[in-house]
């Protein structure tokens, strides 16, 4: 229906900005481009107002596009026209010759390909890199969006930062910040996990060349995302294109879809039509409100303002005094405590991407309010930045966070059952059972309710974090989120704004969002009897009442929440301090050292083996006193003779890198060693080497291996030994093999001992996704056979079929001979893995060792994949050993699950053999992803909980933090050791 | 109470005479039909229709977060059922499919197991309905003639989706074929459970009078509206509480909706222990069984498909022969668990069909769909450049905003494609 209605106007309503251009007869009338602050329907209001003197009484066409202008086109009736499509409309019209445009806006990133037929793609639900997440991560800096980029364009390197999500990027951005990366290179490698995240999330195997458009509000304004899109992409300035045009392309999109299609309005009416639009609020997704009445409240405040505790004035005690530090991920925290426990000084202030400098202020201050009447007799120092710190001022002990915390819980309740903290970024909680911390459990990198969450909401809607909880008391209607990650809860708040719920309806149920979070994805608890008796809840985001409420709510029963809550870590340490130190003055720099302290932080890469850690070299006191971050191991910090632990994971390493290839005779073959290969390598290398083929293996991966094959994958929430996978191939590429094997195997090897013996899909089939997605393998012969690994007949016939196609005079006969080698060098192999076990267990108990079975998968002991924690793991003085090499030595278990992957088997059976006894304890390695571990990590905690043994687990991904494992392999050992184990 | 030995509640005998089993709702009409054969072999059955957000929740609060969706969803309806005060906790049980495949839905049993222990309702028996045996329960036992009957209600259950989603957007009475099939579903439910044996030829005929009642329902003509392609994880493709009513959102979006039948799922799970036997030398002693259970699927889909075409005014699913052919060169056959090749052929089936759109759904974190569906996307693509594929994660956090967002885009891009677009190409627009 095409209309003789010149004037036209395009609303473009995105999950952060709305913006409206009016066109007529081709010229641009009007536009503008402003924040809405989740207020579609009034900013919308706004900016026609603004437009009405360009468009006076006159008809005009209009539509409306955008992820949030979705909700309100369709309750008011107005034409709407998806964004994509919208953008693909301008640029094929405005620059023909484009062969790609990418698109960045506050929530969404699209890529649209011109090349061989239009493709327009989206971002998938789970990935962040995007206009909010630039937003996230300038506040995490506390800077304004603008200042990061101007920072950026001065780096002078660049961080791996996970690009999958928010959450992600923030557990990497944190410790950076806290060990004294420089802000500059922290802000350009935000920028560049925004590219890398475009890229392999939404490219996906197709490359990004030619003439590109870049388009959307946060390519206009960060000039560093754009230098990083350039360099990355590799494309001058003729082919990278930032049109003026590029925050308005989806409204003019909507502009030329409503002449077409649009229906003609006046102003009046179509601000009739957007008025009138109401949504109606699905009354089955409403919770009761948190308060029914203001005397409920009053009670409920009353109640909670008894948990308080005994203050002194610093300006008038004289005496000694502890000092207790927290240095969390977002917030830093101090209490002076004096001799009889009372609370001298404190201070809780965000971290401001600096603690050491906060730290500094505040022991000045503290020195001057001290003057000579008050005597700092210890100090002890927690949190993210314990090591930062204590290097840094001298503090005399470091004491792990949930050490810190049940201290001072169990100073405030001394028959405290269960302790939950909801800190800035973590949560965390402990069961204690006879006085002793009787399990403890973390959050994961990806459920990220916590603090920060909160306040990012609150920010993202124009209110401090204060105001924003208490809207959330009052809201009569709170609305139903659910319980998943950030990036899921955007499009949650989205979908409830277009239902038309208010500001306090969102914050309250936010807040229970985050208690359902922390209850059954961190405690995974049932019902509430599981918790005890006496709950204390602590940590910052517990000062907000709403989240209080929702807790007791959720679960129906009365908590205890100290006045000191955001404190307790800090409270703690100060109460750890006046125990565990007896001089009688601390070891902290006085004042006078204080007044010409310096820091300096420095980017250096560790030469002590062929990891080449990236190391952050904190110097304090014009270089006196170091702190160097970011090492796996003890070698970058310079000791040369550190005791070296037994460590299985080494050892199987070694084992798979000393396989010799054979000499050449037919061929060569590469394998790639990643997923199975890691299990099976010492199998198929001696097949192959029997049968006369050079052996080429791709070798351990790497950062760098990753990124070679990134551009392929097309599932980005496979897991990363599954994506690491495309690297490795690229690596066998380049050494032009004659073929590549790596074969498909629904069936692993059966050990006798489980229902069934399975591999996973991904490792079983993930051959079929590689021949799918990477072109490059018809370059040489890509082998991925099914083989029934079982019965050394079918095998052999198998296997025949699969190579004498490729080498034709290979024969039977000698595939059967080889295949009989093979199995000899895999039972081998797999004989000293469990002696090299046995030998570890007994090492250990002769030199008093702990032992620790760090039970995964046979591929995550590549450095890459399990990121050097068994290195750390050693470095804490535990003796490792893999799961595969203690199995043996503890019986079948039954399980309360089907049984049916032979990996998987081995697990439980550890687990057993930690139950049976005292000093092994079992930590499990988790890949983020891992459907099947959702199954496993439950079966193989409640065995070690049934046998009284502490259930640890770690979720590792692209990028690991290694400051959050080693607090939670300390808080193990600090467990271990009040156990008195 | 736990059996010792097995590890679970066993159904009992004198259950199968006391005790109600709740069957989870998948395919609201099949399971219909097959619920009513079962109801008339002496079993006590009830179709479980709730929804509403509570059903995930639940599942939430009892099912390890990280879980497929279906899991949640299922385990969640169950629970939920059970606290809703209508049924008595000691004279209910629970039945849930097994396949006994390499995914982690061989072990949903076992989360719901451990998700009825955590509520408090241990004591509730599951039964496992599965092909490959992997439970036993005195109190249930599937007889061949029982089979039979339930195949029937997978052939009609087929046959009256393809129908209704035939009809539905070309309706001119809104409802109306829904209402027919609704109909239609009670009487051959009612008929089945009627005669002793099953009579094959009234079956046939059955066919044809569907077929007529349905040509029967005043429509507009049947053409002008984009076809979308509906395939993926099993569940959350078929069930709309899985899916946030996918069909419906895409009828009103004046699409129509091509789902393949469930026909297909049987056939593959079939199919798939033949080529055990091919593949890995498996299986050898049951082969026999295996193949005259496929030869006589195989006969009874080809059965329904020429009814459909010897009517002329609908169109038929695909032969699962035919879809066998289209997957060869893409994705092997031995890729097995989940959905395995036959999400990739399914695909391609309605490539070959001429359904240009089409929408792969899945649990967030499917372990299969990662190969067999997004792995495949682009082999796929390379062979039909015109086909338009958009992967859509269904999960309890993802938000309906998120998913009808990209198959909006889609929908623009397929009418675009069908209409030679929405824009004239002589439009002027600013620089």
């Amino acid at each position: 229906m095409r209309n003789d209605c010149n004037l036209t106007v395009g609303i473009d309503i995105g999950s952060t900005t709305a913006k409206i251009v009016v066109v007529e007869n081709g010229t641009i009338l009007f536009e503008k481009y402003q924040r809405h602050f989740s207020q579609v329907r009034q900013k919308t209001l706004e900016l026609l107002d603004l437009a009405a003197p360009f468009v006076g009484d006159r008809p005009f066409t209009a539509a409306i596009s955008g992820s949030a202008g979705l909700g309100l086109a369709e309750s008011a009736g107005v034409s709407f026209v998806q964004e994509v499509f919208a953008t693909g409309e301008v640029v094929r019209r405005l620059e023909p010759d484009a062969s790609a445009v990418i698109e960045l806006g506050g929530e969404d990133a699209k890529i649209i390909f011109f090349d061989g037929g239009i493709d327009e793609r989206m971002n998938g639900s789970c990935a962040g890199g995007t206009g909010a997440f630039i937003d996230q991560m300038a506040t995490l800096l506390n800077i304004t969006a603008d200042e990061l980029d101007e920072l950026s364009l001065q780096s002078t390197r660049l961080y791996p930062i996970a690009s999958r999500c928010g959450v992600f990027a923030k557990t990497d951005i944190q410790p950076l910040l806290n060990q004294g990366a420089k802000h500059a290179d922290v802000a350009a490698s935000i920028y560049q996990a925004v590219v890398n995240q475009t890229i392999a999330g939404l490219a996906q195997g197709k490359r990004i060349s030619g003439k590109v458009l870049f388009l959307g509000g946060p390519l206009y304004y960060c000039k560093g995302l754009r230098r990083r899109f350039q360099e990355t992409l590799k494309l001058d300035d003729d082919h990278a294109v930032f049109p003026e045009y590029g925050r308005f392309a989806v409204a003019m999109g909507a502009a030329l879809y409503a002449r077409e299609a649009g229906e003609i309005y006046t102003l009046d009416r179509l601000r009739e039509k957007i008025m009138g639009s109401s949504a109606t609020r699905d009354a089955a997704n409403l919770l009761p409100p948190l308060f029914r009445s203001e005397e409920d409240y009053e009670k409920f405040r009353a109640r909670h303002a008894a948990a308080a505790v005994a203050e002194g004035d610093l300006a008038a005690y004289t005496g000694g005094a502890w000092l207790g530090i927290d240095c969390g991920s977002t917030t830093t925290k101090l209490a002076l405590l004096g001799e009889n426990r009372e609370l001298l000084y404190t201070y809780y202030s965000s971290n401001r991407g600096n603690p050491v400098e906060i730290v500094r202020e505040q022991l000045e201050k503290i020195y001057s309010l001290c003057g000579d009447r008050v005597v700092i007799r210890g100090s002890a120092v927690t949190g993210y930045g314990e090591e930062l710190i204590q290097a840094a001022f001298g503090v005399d002990k470091g004491v792990v966070e949930t050490i810190a915390h049940y201290t001072a819980a169990k100073y405030f309740c001394p028959e405290v059952d269960f302790v939950l903290d909801i800190g800035g970024q973590d949560i965390k909680c402990f069961k204690i059972k006879n006085g002793a911390i009787d399990s403890i459990m973390l959050n994961e990198a990806c459920s990220s309710g916590c603090g920060s969450f909160i306040e990012t909401f609150a920010r993202a809607m124009g209110y401090d974090v204060a105001a924003f909880a208490e809207k959330g008391l009052h809201a009569e209607a709170p609305v139903n989120l659910g319980s998943r990650c950030t990036v899921f809860m955007n499009s949650s708040v989205k979908q409830s704004q277009k239902d038309g719920a208010t500001v306090e309806d969102i914050s309250a149920g936010l807040s229970v969002s985050v208690v359902k979070n922390a209850v059954y994805k961190v405690i995974r608890a049932g019902s509430a009897d599981e918790l005890g008796e006496h709950v204390v809840v602590q940590g910052g985001t517990f000062y907000n009442d709403a989240v209080l409420r929702a807790f007791e709510m959720e679960l129906g029963k009365e908590v205890i929440r100290p006045a000191i809550a955001g404190l307790m870590g800090a409270y703690g340490a100060a109460l750890y301090a006046m125990e565990a130190v007896s001089a009688p003055r601390s070891g902290l720099i006085g004042p006078d050292e204080l007044a010409g302290f310096d820091h300096t932080a420095k980017a250096a890469v560790c030469q002590g083996c062929t990891n080449h850690c990236r190391l952050t070299v904190n110097s304090f006191g014009g270089g006196k006193k170091k702190y160097i971050s970011g090492n796996q191991c003890q070698k970058g910090l310079g000791l040369a003779n550190v005791e070296e632990l037994p460590n299985l994971y080494a050892w199987k390493r070694d084992a798979l890198m000393g396989l010799e290839a054979g000499a050449e005779v037919r061929g060569t073959i590469g394998l790639p060693l990643a997923l199975g290969m890691y299990e099976l390598l010492p199998l198929w290398h001696a097949f192959f080497t029997a049968l006369g083929f050079r052996v080429e293996v791709s070798g351990p991966g790497s950062r760098r291996i990753y990124e070679k094959g990134q551009f392929s994958i097309p599932s980005d929430t496979a897991c990363y030994p599954a994506k690491i996978m495309h690297g490795h191939m690229e690596v066998l590429l380049d050494k032009h093999v004659d073929a590549i094997f790596y074969p498909c195997l629904t069936y692993n090897v059966d050990e006798k001992e489980s229902d069934n013996h399975y591999n996973c899909p991904v490792v079983a089939y993930y051959s079929e996704l590689l021949h799918g997605n990477m072109d490059d393998l018809e370059r040489t012969h890509f082998l991925y056979p099914f083989l029934n690994i079982n019965n050394r007949k079918e095998l052999t016939r198998e296997l025949t079929a699969c190579l004498s196609p490729v080498f034709h005079d290979v024969t039977k006969k000698e595939v059967r001979k080889a295949v009989d080698t093979a199995f000899d060098a895999y039972e081998r192999h797999m004989m000293a893995v469990g002696q090299q076990g046995e030998e570890a267990v007994a090492w250990a108990r002769a030199h008093g060792k702990r032992i620790m079975i760090l039970a995964g998968r046979p591929y995550h002991i590549d450095p890459e994949i399990g990121h050097g924690i068994d290195k750390l793991a050693a470095s804490l003085g535990f003796v490792v050993v893999s799961e595969d090499s203690v199995c043996h030595l503890a019986d079948p278990v039954p399980v309360h699950v089907l049984n049916q992957w032979t990996y998987h088997a081995r697990l439980y059976r550890a687990a057993r053999f930690a139950c049976e006894n005292p000093d092994v304890q079992l930590v499990q390695l988790v890949s983020f992803g891992c459907g099947v571990d959702a199954i496993t990590t439950d079966e193989v905690r409640r065995i070690l909980e049934d046998g009284g043994k502490l259930y640890t687990q770690i979720k590792i991904d692209e990028i690991t933090n290694l400051g959050a494992v080693k607090i939670r392999l300390r808080s193990l050992i600090g467990a271990l050791e009040e156990k008195g184990v | 109470m736990v059996d010792q030995e097995k590890g679970y509640v066993v159904f009992t005998e004198e259950m199968k005479k006391t005790h109600t089993i709740l069957v989870p709702n998948m395919l609201p009409m099949h399971f219909k039909m097959i619920g009513k054969v079962m109801s008339r072999s002496g079993y006590k059955l009830e179709l479980l229709e709730t929804s509403g957000p509570q059903i995930a929740e639940t599942g939430l609060k009892y099912v390890h977060n990280d879980t497929c969706y279906p899991a949640i969803l299922v385990i969640g309806q169950f629970i939920d059922a059970l606290q809703s005060g209508k049924y008595d906790p000691d004279k209910v049980a629970l039945i849930l499919f097994q396949t006994g495949g390499g995914c982690r839905a061989s072990n949903y049993i076992h989360l719901l197991r451990k998700a009825l222990q955590k509520a408090g309702l241990g004591h509730v028996p599951v039964i496992s309905l599965s092909m490959a045996g992997l439970e036993k329960h005195p109190g249930f036992r599937l007889t061949l003639p029982l089979i039979m009957k339930m195949m029937y209600g997978v052939l009609y259950g087929d046959l009256l989706m393809t129908l209704v989603n035939q009809c539905k957007p070309y309706e001119l009475e809104k409802g109306s074929a829904q209402a027919l099939a609704d109909k239609w579903t009670d009487r051959l439910a009612e008929e089945m459970t009627a005669g002793g044996k099953a009579n094959y030829r009234q079956v046939k005929a059955n066919y044809r009078r569907i077929l007529d009642d349905f040509a029967a329902i005043p429509m507009e003509s049947r053409s002008g509206k984009v076809k979308v392609g509906i395939v993926g994880e099993i569940f959350v493709k078929y069930s709309p509480l899985g899916n946030n009513n996918l069909e419906q959102f895409l009828v009103d979006e004046g699409a129509e909706a091509v789902i393949p039948g469930l026909l297909d799922f049987c056939l593959y799970c079939v199919y798939n222990n033949l080529l055990d036997r091919k593949l890995y030398g498996m299986q050898k002693q049951v082969q026999f069984a295996y193949r005259i259970a496929y030869r006589y699927l195989v006969n009874k889909e080809r059965d329904m498909i020429e009814a459909i075409r010897d009517h002329g005014r609908f169109e038929p699913p695909t032969l699962f022969t035919h879809t066998v052919e289209l997957v060869q060169g893409t994705i092997s056959m031995g890729v097995k668990m989940g959905e395995g090749w036959l999400l990739t052929a399914e695909m391609l089936e309605l490539a070959d069909k001429g359904v240009g759109n089409i929408v792969c759904t899945q649990p967030f974190g499917c372990l299969p769909n990662h190969i067999c569906g997004k792995g495949m996307m682009k082999p796929i693509k390379e062979r039909n450049p015109n086909v338009n594929i958009v992967a859509i994660d269904y999960d309890a956090g993802a938000t309906r905003v998120n998913q009808e967002n990209r198959l909006k885009l889609m929908l623009a891009n397929a009418r675009q494609r069908e209409h030679g677009g929405a824009v004239r190409e002589n439009e002027e627009i600013p620089a």
